[in-house]
């Protein structure tokens, strides 16, 4: 992925995916899907063309999580479940980063859970990404919320009983966006749509199907089973949700894009001093 | 109490109850606010039952001729629009041998409660009152009542009432006559001695510790707040809504304390000087994030205003029961800074003091206020601005040889600000080498370890570590609301002939060994005193200093406040041992 994809300002060497890469060797297992999402991260935010130093990556804890340092961004790896937090945080305080949440399904969906939701009504930002393999890999393998309710596990031998989380479907209903499913056996189609979602303004989200093949090596037949999604991006949330209710988890694409402007929080300038709201106390 | 027996009084204690909706805190607040009109000093603190609306509410006033920062052993006066459910606030409430107990007749007899210790029924139909001047309200003849009663001129009255109205000329006026009608009738009734105006020294303030500390921390410099509701804290973050607004700053409403805690993080991991502030649930609920501050050294500030706790406990009344959890309540070695204001007016110095040191410490910095300081408000001299402010030390573009996590001598590493190129890093709540790359290492544990602690006890906290008054061979150690119970029982203690020093702590951590030696030097007896069930106090200065003799304990939890007469009854027995 050494493709020039993005000029940027004189002086400076064009931007490329290995402009955005960092000299640390990944703590993955060999042939994790997590190492083909970094290399779509990477260049896609090639593609959208800031500088390295102008981009945050925040995650929380996991496998995936670990991907801030990998990138050569300013990097926040900070407490399981909280990326979202943080990094909204960090994006209304600073509105002119370029700020991405990324992490697994364990961190998004189950101990987070509740701040996907509300990053979604509060359309507030930054793109949340979520490499899925619904399973904990970082524990050594117990189920997620994404995990299949008869999954075999040394915590939940036979299986958890409880039905799988779908969080295109709720990301939905809580107001996102900006929906998309991703793949990463298809890494330049996987960049395109972390670009366009960074391009989206607001909030947006997308699950990047990202097989672990440590714990869950049938998660390899991924690449026979993942397809473009055959229908192309809805603006109608019924719609969408329809389609996502009945989808089996492998349609490809962005599948929901809707015209919900961002609500604006702070940024304004100021019109007092502190000093003048002393008038407020003084009798 | 002592102050009964004296020709010119230097407080007096007014209750103005009733049910919900009745109004009493609004009357409450324009009684506050004609008292600083007609110069005097003064301290409203609130009261209500467990319901949201509808239950019953009290505003406790004590008007003084110096500034207060304490409620009386005893009321002079209660005023009450009705008598539903007022029994209930009896122990909050206690009246005096002489007080007066004022109320309408056609709302039921005053509870013998409130008249066991001598004091007289007045009846004032104050409803018909109301009903007879069309468009106004019972609360206003009430605040008519109780301040001839209480000596406050009709025009400082009149004034307080016209200068905060927000509705229709019509309806002021007749409010205004329902309040002359109050007036007139509360001076048939009689009247508590005139307290003293003290002499007209520089501008005055009229502020809740919720707001200080709110104006603090934007005076300090913080421009971003992400926070979740909670009693009794909330004020603070709606004084600040729209005041950070103002300033050019953000607030944000998180989905959960979680959420609260981590957005500030990721804020001031930005540069932006972050705060939230909570209660001791919501504290509980954000120590995992807090000890990440701490590892990833990024600067935050959290106020926590103390309730009745554990768990739900007793929400909209006061405890400092949060001590040992903010001072100890984080996993593992997680040094913070813990700073407690004194007062009402201190909530302001403390919180814009916490503010520089969690910037300048690069670390997580608590605050602990609590429901009475917060809630409650005072007429104060202006405060001086400490001039205190947050200055982070920041790394320039392009340094060579960046590494976040250096291990300088002061402890304090040059932080880089995302968007300044060539010192990117990542900051991690992992354990981390001076370059921040994660190692389970136990060289670069230790030093991390060790960095984070020396910052924290290398640094110069100066004078504000702690008010200490007085001399003698005997201390009373204490900290936060009770500081101004205490000083006011030591004032009448002295009047007995009994004295002692007093060591009230701002900084609760770091422990400083040599600062408070030093203020104990040639003291033989220390007594903490303090608003909880466990002493919790005591118990963490004899986990982290070497007191003298054998250390007396005065305490009790809430809800209900210190008084100043048992607590002067108390160092009097103490000092007598």
């Amino acid at each position: 992925m050494n493709d020039v994809v993005a000029p940027i300002d004189s002086g400076r060497k064009p931007l490329t995916a290995a402009s955005f890469k960092s000299a640390y060797k990944p703590v993955w297992c060999p042939g994790c899907g997590d190492y083909s999402v970094l290399g779509s991260v990477t260049k896609a935010l090639a593609m959208v063309g800031v500088p390295p130093e102008q981009v945050a990556v925040v995650s929380g804890i996991g496998c995936s999580s670990r991907i801030p340092a990998y990138t050569s961004c300013y990097g926040f790896h900070g407490v399981h479940g909280r990326a979202l937090a943080a990094a909204t945080g960090l994006k209304v305080a600073r509105p002119d980063l370029t700020v991405l949440a990324a992490g697994g399904d364990g961190d998004g969906f189950s101990i987070g859970g509740n701040h996907l939701m509300h990053a979604c009504r509060r359309h507030a930002g930054p793109p949340h990404i979520v490499m899925e393999n619904q399973v904990y890999g970082m524990t050594k393998g117990q189920p997620s919320p994404t995990t299949e309710p008869d999954w075999d596990s040394k915590l939940q031998p036979s299986g958890t009983g409880m039905r799988i989380f779908r969080p295109l479907v709720i990301a939905l209903a809580s107001g996102a966006n900006f929906v998309a499913r991703a793949f990463s056996g298809d890494p330049n189609g996987t960049a395109d749509i972390i670009a366009e979602a960074i391009r989206h303004p607001g909030f947006s989200f997308i699950e990047i199907l990202s097989p672990c093949v440590t714990f869950r090596p049938e998660q390899r037949e991924w690449k026979q089973i993942a397809r473009p999604s055959p229908v192309g991006p809805t603006d109608d949330a019924a719609r969408a949700a329809r389609r996502l209710m009945t989808d089996d988890g492998f349609n490809i694409g962005v599948l929901y894009a809707g015209n919900r402007k961002p609500h604006p929080i702070g940024g304004k300038p100021a019109t007092k001093t502190v000093e003048e709201l002393t008038a407020e106390f003084a009798l | 109490m002592n102050t009964t027996s004296r020709g010119a009084r230097r407080s007096i204690s007014i209750a103005m109850a009733g049910s919900g909706g009745s109004g009493v805190l609004t009357a409450g607040t324009l009684r506050l606010e004609a008292a600083a009109k007609a110069g005097l000093y003064g301290l409203m603190v609130r009261t209500s039952g467990p319901q949201i609306r509808g239950g019953e509410a009290a505003a406790l006033i004590r008007l003084a001729s110096e500034p207060t920062q304490s409620l009386d052993d005893g009321f002079d006066l209660l005023l009450a629009i009705d008598w539903q459910n007022i029994h209930r606030f009896a122990d909050e409430i206690p009246m005096r041998a002489g007080a007066m107990v004022v109320g309408d007749a056609d709302e039921g007899e005053a509870p013998e409660v409130f008249l066991r210790n001598g004091a007289r029924a007045e009846a004032v139909p104050l409803k018909k009152m109301s009903k007879a001047i069309a468009g106004s309200w019972t609360n206003m003849v009430a605040l008519g009542v109780a301040g001839a009663i209480a000596s406050i001129p009709l025009e400082a009255l009149e004034a307080a009432l016209s200068g905060t109205w927000k509705r229709g000329p019509a309806a002021l006026e007749a409010n205004l006559q329902a309040l002359r009608a109050g007036f007139e009738k509360g001076a048939q009734i009689g009247a508590l001695p005139a307290l003293e105006t003290p002499p007209a020294n520089g501008k005055r303030w009229m502020l809740s510790g919720n707001e200080a500390a709110g104006f603090g921390a934007l005076r300090g410099g913080v421009r971003f707040v992400a926070a979740y509701p909670i009693t009794p804290a909330t004020e603070m973050l709606e004084w600040m809504s729209p005041a950070l607004t103002k300033v050019g700053g953000t607030l944000v409403q998180a989905e959960d304390e979680l959420a609260s805690i981590n957005m500030i993080i990721g804020s001031s991991y930005g540069g932006v000087p972050s705060l939230t502030a909570t209660s001791g649930p919501g504290l509980a609920l954000m120590t995992e994030a807090i000890g990440l501050a701490i590892t990833a050294e990024v600067p935050v500030v959290v106020v926590d205003v103390m309730r009745g706790g554990p768990s739900t406990g007793i929400p909209a009344k006061s405890e400092q029961s949060d001590l040992s959890y903010a001072v100890n309540g984080l996993h593992g070695d997680a040094p913070r800074v813990v700073v407690a204001p004194t007062s009402i007016a201190d909530c302001l110095a403390a919180t814009q003091w916490a503010v520089h040191l969690a910037e300048k410490l690069q670390t997580a910095a608590i605050v602990l206020s609590d429901q009475f300081m917060g809630q409650s408000r005072a007429i104060i001299d202006e405060p001086a601005n400490i001039g205190m402010v947050a200055e982070r030390l920041v790394v320039e573009a392009n340094a060579p040889d960046f590494k976040r996590y250096r291990n300088t001598e002061s402890g304090i590493s040059p932080m880089s600000i995302p968007g300044t190129p060539g010192v990117v890093y990542t900051a991690d709540g992992l354990e981390h080498t001076e370059a921040g790359i994660p190692s389970s290492q136990s060289v670069d544990h230790k030093l991390q370890l060790d960095k984070r602690e020396r910052k924290l006890l290398k640094h110069d906290y100066g004078s504000a570590w702690a008010d200490i008054e007085g001399d003698g061979d005997a201390a009373i150690i204490t900290f936060g609301s009770v500081t101004g119970v205490v000083r006011e029982a030591l004032a009448r203690a002295a009047g007995r002939g009994v004295r002692a020093k007093l060591i009230a702590l701002r900084l609760l951590a770091p422990a400083l060994p040599e600062r408070l030696e030093r203020a104990l030097d040639g003291v033989k007896r220390v007594l903490v005193v303090e608003q909880n069930h466990s002493a919790q106090l005591l118990r963490y200065l004899r986990s982290v200093y070497d007191l003298p003799g054998r250390p007396s304990s005065f305490h009790r939890p809430g809800p209900l406040p210190l008084r100043p007469g048992e607590l002067a009854d108390a160092i009097v027995e103490w000092r007598n041992q």
